[in-house]
């Protein structure tokens, strides 16, 4: 039997960048919240042991631990899901700052198109465009009703940037500076100003510069010392939770965070949440923590999987298009690069940053004609500088044998004298993508594990092709010794493609048949549940989501405070 | 070049054989790679003649000794990973560079025996999309994987796996590689083989306070420098810079 705790104003469930951005802006506002996390405590100066890419990247330390839970996948309907059992393609976050304490810091803005995709779309191109299959839709706000959660967003966590003209329309410039143009990167740009592109530094939350944000936090700069993506900072320069938004919301007082609590169900009657069941990680004590209002900010996996287990919100059916629990889930599209070799220049690849890289904008969203296109939307076309680590860098030229004495020659020659152009593509919907929980596999708690039913599409492999195209004609600028380009969409593989961009399951809208939360994250059939994350995306565009995620989280919590003031009802 | 390259390596490769088998301890009329053993890969250029002087440096470090593997097992394991990585004019194999102490090292922690794995069953047969569901723990699946490997060899060449020529050696693991070398106890000798070259490459190039990447040779190999506290000044420069490894050690005492 669970111990009931006496009944709280608010409980929040999963205490990363969504959890985080909540809890500070409501105990700021002298609201009391319970902040549940699964995984253990953290704070800046436990990073100081972090340059260790063999725990930190290989042995994912700071990930959630699998023995408890993981993801079931199949690529259709017609296949057996199978458990991820050691780490591949998903890298979830786990303790406090969740992902956001692991993540590079490229944070961008989505585009207006994304937010009005379907309408944008139909204006343009016409009603036949959007392929019956590809259920999209727009997202119930606007880019201008969003941007001042962006801007909030950026300068609470000291984003570093430029201002892009084909971009939405911005408020206020990047509160710090780009960070620095390395000779690495302006070899990418000589190219794509030559081809006619304009190149721009990549929005970071790496810190270019000294910053002290609106909530009195001061961090230091960056010092590019390349253990950023997977490993947390030890001088604070990126923006993790832990160094922003969990001290201030710990400094009110108002912050009750209990670590090692595993939420594994959200009570309700159907029409509103009455609390949640947690269980004591390390004793296995269950609780019953009542609460007047249930964030859900447990990263897209188990938001869903939360909602699904505890029988609130409509599922979604594949067959037949209906219910929303699970609809929309989308990934991201990065099978389109080129790797450029060279035979006579060294480059300082051992140095870098999570967020350090230069783009180009004429590719993403709907910037290009799409007329004659199998595809909409589009890619981030762009190269990076994060610190070619030694297990995880050994580049070859395609058909150099994977090891013995012809691979350590080749590996060790290109070490320092590869690049890479490389796109990140927007993913659409498809019907036949969803996630749903597993009929037989469970986590450590007897809780059913989330399957994910997912491949690419005809949409993805189209746009795959494309943008392979584009890197090589940029590779070719640069003017290497040779360049393998990769550019066919192989079928989805849990344990090969890595990327941790998971959008969907639990998607906003304008109306409750189509989408399971409003604009404020707040859910139609349970108005004081509050799902917040990338769940909420109706398709993931070419960007990373944090920045979008960030900028919701804060509107999300507006409408959560106006919920408690207003004492019911939808907001 | 090329041929020169191969024989300098078949001559190391027999010189190693043949030390192997005379340091041995008899006991009983079985040859064990025993105390000496451990060292074999520093003392490959000795003289077989002559009885190896003890290497001082590498006594004093407590860290080459064996949690895990018996020292057959180890010798074994040493000759595959020279072969996934092998010596050449760049500097040492993954051999002198300590990969299978790294290998020990790691069979006996937490992850040889997939502590953070999801390892719920029922464990089906995956399609080649859904990554590996295996059943045996690594630290058995490497195991038997080396048994697999010497009575391959054996099928094959009538030797053990140690005694083959280093091309040979090259064909056995290539058989393992593409999975055509029968199977470890249902799972198939590529899931091996890939254990195999993941750690082998691990143990080149992760800090060396796991083990391997001895003295560093690894990362100095390919101009890597380890651990920094930044490289704010390095990444601004067009000329490589070239820095002196450091490795994590450099990092304690900080706060
Ligand atoms: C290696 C890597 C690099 C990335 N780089 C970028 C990048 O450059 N730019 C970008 O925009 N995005 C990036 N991302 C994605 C980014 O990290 C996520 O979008 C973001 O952190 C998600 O925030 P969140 O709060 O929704 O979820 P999380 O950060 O995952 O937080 C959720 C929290 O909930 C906890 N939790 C889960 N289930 C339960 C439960 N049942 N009970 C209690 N607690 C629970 C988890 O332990 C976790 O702490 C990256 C991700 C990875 C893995
Ligand atoms: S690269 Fe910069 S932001 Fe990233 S961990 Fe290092 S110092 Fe911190």
């Amino acid at each position: 039997m669970a111990t009931k705790l006496p009944k709280e104003p608010v409980v929040v469930i999963g205490m990363g960048w969504a959890g985080g951005i909540i809890a500070s802006e409501l105990t700021k506002a002298g609201i009391k919240v319970v902040g549940l996390e699964r995984g253990k405590e953290r704070k800046m100066s436990d990073y100081l042991m972090v340059h260790d890419e063999l725990r930190f990247q290989h042995r994912e330390e700071l990930m959630q631990d699998l023995s408890k839970e993981t993801v079931t996948h199949r690529n259709n309907s017609k296949m057996r899901a199978l458990p991820m059992r050691q780490y591949g393609t998903f890298i979830v976050g786990d303790g406090l700052g969740g992902a956001g304490s692991h993540w590079n810091g490229q944070t961008y803005r989505f585009l207006p198109y994304d937010f009005e995709i379907k309408t944008m779309t139909e204006e343009r191109y016409g009603k036949n465009k959007i392929k019956a299959d590809y259920p999209l839709q727009n997202w119930g706000i606007t880019y201008d009703e969003l941007e001042p959660y962006y801007d909030t967003f950026e300068k609470m966590s000291g984003i570093s940037g430029e201002t892009v003209e084909l971009y939405g329309r911005r408020s206020n410039p990047y509160p710090t500076k780009p960070m620095l143009k390395t000779p690495v990167l302006e070899e990418f740009e000589k190219a794509a100003k030559k081809l006619g592109y304009k190149p721009y530094m990549m929005p970071s939350a790496n810190l270019s510069e000294n910053y002290e944000n609106p909530d009195g936090i001061a961090r230091a700069a960056c010092q590019y010392c390349a253990y950023c993506e997977n490993f947390g900072c030890e001088y604070g320069a990126k923006a993790d939770p832990v160094v922003t938004v969990l001290p201030v919301a710990q400094e009110t007082g108002n912050l009750d965070l209990r670590t090692h609590a595993n939420v594994t169900q959200i009570l309700n009657d159907g029409t509103k949440a009455t609390g949640v069941i947690y269980v004591d990680t390390l004793t296995g004590e269950e609780f019953e923590q009542p609460a007047e209002v249930v964030v859900v900010a447990s990263y897209v996996f188990n938001n869903a999987r939360l909602l699904l287990n505890s029988g609130l919100g409509k599922p979604y059916n594949p067959a037949d298009g209906t219910g929303v629990i699970g609809k929309n889930y989308c990934y991201q599209v990065s099978s389109g690069y080129s790797t450029l070799f060279y035979n006579d220049r060294e480059f300082n690849l051992y140095a870098g940053a999570g967020a350090l890289g230069i783009e180009i904008p004429e590719f993403t969203g709907d910037n290009f004609d799409h007329t004659n296109e199998n595809f909409i939307h589009g890619a981030g076309i762009r190269s990076t500088q994060y610190g070619n680590r030694p297990i995880a860098n050994n580049n070859v030229p395609i058909g150099t044998p994977s090891w013995g004495k012809e691979f350590k020659e080749q590996s060790i020659k290109y070490t320092n004298s590869i690049l890479q152009v490389k796109s990140q593509g927007a993913s659409m919907p498809h019907r036949q993508n969803y996630i749903d929980l597993d009929p037989a596999y469970k986590d450590a708690y007897g809780m059913p594990l989330l399957r994910i039913t997912y491949d690419y599409t005809e949409q993805d492999k189209e746009l795959v092709k494309y943008m392979a195209k584009v890197t090589k004609s940029i590779a070719e600028e640069m003017g290497p010794d040779h360049i393998d380009t990769v550019g066919e969409q192989a079928p989805f593989n849990v344990n090969v493609d890595t990327n941790t961009h998971n959008t969907g399951g639990v998607i906003m809208g304008a109306e409750p048949e189509t989408s399971a939360i409003n604009s404020y994250q707040q859910m139609w059939d349970a108005e004081n549940v509050f799902v917040v994350g990338a769940s909420a995306f109706p398709h993931n565009s070419c960007f990373n989501p944090t920045g979008t995620l960030g900028a919701l989280s804060y509107r999300a919590a507006e409408g959560i405070e106006t919920y408690l003031k207003q004492g019911g009802s939808l907001v | 070049m090329t041929d020169n390259e191969n024989n300098q390596q078949a001559n190391t490769t027999s010189t190693r054989r043949a030390f192997l088998k005379n340091s041995g301890i008899t006991f009983g009329g079985i040859v064990i790679g025993g105390t000496i053993g451990g060292l074999l890969g520093n003392v490959k250029e000795e003289p077989t003649e002559q009885p190896a002087p003890a290497p001082v440096a590498e006594v004093a470090n407590p860290n080459v000794a064996l949690m895990f593997f018996t020292p057959d097992e180890y010798q074994t394991t040493n000759a595959a990973v020279e072969r996934i990585f092998p010596e050449d004019e760049n500097g040492p194999g993954a051999m002198e560079l300590n990969a299978a102490i790294y290998i020990d090292h790691q069979l006996a922690s937490q992850w040889g025996v997939n502590a953070k794995d999801y390892r719920l069953g029922p464990f089906y047969k995956p399609e080649p999309t859904q990554g590996e569901q295996i059943k045996l723990l690594r630290q058995d699946l490497f195991r038997l994987g080396l048994k697999r490997l010497d009575n391959y060899s054996s099928e094959n060449y009538e030797k053990q796996f140690l005694d083959l020529e280093a091309e040979e050696q090259d064909g056995v693991l290539a058989a393992f590689e593409e999975g055509k070398a029968g199977s470890i106890s249902g799972v198939s000798t590529t899931e091996f083989f890939k254990l195999l070259r993941q750690l082998t490459l691990e143990g080149v190039y992760a800090d060396p306070m796991y083990g391997g990447n001895k003295e560093m040779l690894g990362w100095e190999m390919r101009k890597y420098p380890g651990t920094r506290m930044g490289y704010i000044n390095e990444i601004q420069k067009k000329d490589f810079v070239e820095l002196e490894p450091n490795s994590l050690q450099s990092h304690m005492g900080h706060s």
